[in-house]
């Protein structure tokens, strides 16, 4: 599927919180800990279900980040299935009704 | 391997003073009347619905990501659903301590939606005769494992915490296979607290320290036995300049009352979040400056103990005992029956064993279980290249 098409969103199952820059996140189902380094948190929190993958890989880390844009939309992809593929994340190719949280 | 990123950032916080993680009792009312039981339980007061929301926003600025609700039961409170809800939308891991019997299929159901980690739950003997005699509530245990059964079907965590003491030390076995029955994890506490109020009668219910060897022989509930029993080592440089505990660096309480202390199980006061932000008294709070002060170097008989480096030594029993610098007996009691070897405090009082049932002290042990399921812990990451920005 073309990637600008993917939107993203938080599982309602998760927890969150920032540390010192680095979001820790962990999902109650598994209790899968994870820490996200300052851009993969860029990614998490713009996750609001209605804006494109793309444009926030754009926005929120080729505007902010020294990044290469090509390398920047394939890591947030990788990232997008592993968080996924742990429920943290949701993805759709059509925006998500209801707002994450 | 699996549990060192957990141990990073809860070292992280410790160094950067963030609460990483809080205790919040929201009522103290209760439908068991516990023999071993510390609290009042008449209302004084609670903070109301919105007055806990309130906290919860400031917890989750403060940077709380754990967060412990508790009681007495909290499912007395009717607004404890929009609590649970509440601090969910604002991201929190929650656990919830309850003795359960108020739970039902939907109540499960309704946790299992709101995304709740784990639910501890008290159960203090696999013999009805037993545990309503403690609970002192008529088919408490029935009504407990029932809803437990329900948690379960929901494929919720659940832990059973087992109190121990005298009239239940030989259950414990029943309550383990209770608990690999049922699929819960199983943790045994022997700690009995005074009363609120001062009373210390209730700790006649203490386990004898004797009885101490069999419980730190059991693999199950002390992992490595040879290790965890192993002759304390010579204390290095760094264990003089370690703190006895999270409490006051990455962890507090918070009473019904809007109270905030370092701990649970130490209380001294530091603050209260109806007449100050909670952010205030966590940074700004003498006594929880002092607390966080403390090292083990300058403990005022603990420093000298060969078993500094490894003894469990609770700052808040101690205070109880009358100096947070000072020893707490409990511990004392746990390092020697644990290890064999007297403790600093004993020798200085002439001792080569533990006074038996010491008036003065709070609690005997606590031990830290072998979890039943590990916790998976993982790192994602994305890491920028440096090519010109697009």
């Amino acid at each position: 599927m073309p990637e600008n098409c993917l939107y993203i969103a938080r599982s309602s199952a998760i927890a969150a919180r920032a540390l010192a820059g680095e979001m820790m996140v962990m999902n109650s189902a598994d209790s899968t800990f994870f820490t996200l380094n300052e851009v993969a948190t860029a990614i998490f929190q713009a996750a609001d279900g209605r804006t494109p993958l793309r444009e926030i890989v754009r926005h929120r880390i080729c505007d902010q980040f020294d990044v290469d844009p090509e390398q920047a939309q394939t890591d947030a992809e990788q990232f997008v299935t592993e968080l996924s593929s742990h429920g943290i994340l949701l993805v759709s190719t059509q925006p998500f009704a209801s707002e994450a949280p | 391997m699996t549990m060192s990123l957990m141990s990073e950032v809860g070292q992280k916080a410790f160094d950067l003073g963030i609460p990483i993680a809080v205790h919040l009792d929201v009522t103290y009312r209760c439908n068991e009347r516990c023999v071993h039981c510390y609290l009042d339980h008449d209302d004084h007061g609670e903070m109301t619905t919105a007055e806990i929301k309130d906290v919860l926003d400031q917890l989750a600025e403060a940077g709380v990501f754990f967060l412990t609700f508790s009681g007495g039961e909290v499912f007395l409170r009717r607004d404890f659903f929009e609590l649970l809800e509440y601090s969910r939308r604002l991201m929190f891991n929650v656990k919830i301590k309850t003795n359960a019997v108020m739970i039902h299929e939907a109540e499960a159901r309704r946790i299992r939606d709101l995304g709740v980690d784990t639910i501890q739950i008290s159960v203090y003997s696999h013999r009805p005769e037993v545990h309503d005699a403690i609970t002192k509530l008529p088919h408490s245990l029935e009504r407990t494992i029932t809803a437990i059964r329900f948690l379960r079907q929901q494929g919720l965590r659940v832990t059973i915490a087992n109190v121990l003491m005298t009239i239940n030390s030989s259950d414990q076995n029943g309550v383990q296979e209770l608990a690999a029955e049922l699929g819960a994890h199983y943790t045994l506490d022997p700690t009995i607290t005074p009363m609120m109020d001062g009373d210390t009668s209730v700790l006649a219910l203490r386990v004898p320290g004797e009885e101490l060897p069999g419980i730190f022989s059991n693999p199950a509930l002390v992992g490595n036995q040879e290790e965890f029993c192993a002759p304390p080592k010579p204390p290095s440089e760094e264990d003089l300049e370690g703190y006895s505990c999270s409490a006051g660096h990455s962890f507090c309480y918070i009473s019904p009352y809007g109270d905030v202390f370092p701990c649970v199980q130490f209380p001294l006061p530091t603050g209260n979040v109806r007449q100050q932000k909670f952010l205030d008294i966590w940074k700004f709070s003498p006594a929880m400056k002092e607390v966080r002060s403390i090292q083990a170097k300058d403990l005022t008989v603990c420093s000298s103990c060969s078993h500094v480096g490894s003894c469990s030594r609770c700052p808040g029993l101690a205070y109880v005992e009358g100096n947070m610098r000072g020893p707490s007996t409990a511990d004392c009691e746990k390092s020697f029956y644990r290890t064999g070897v007297p403790t600093a405090n004993m020798l200085r009082q002439g001792l080569t064993r533990p006074r038996a049932l010491s008036g003065n002290s709070a609690a005997l042990i606590q031990i830290q279980p072998v979890p039943i399921q590990t916790v998976q812990i993982q790192s994602a990451q994305i890491q920028p290249v440096s090519v010109p920005t697009c």
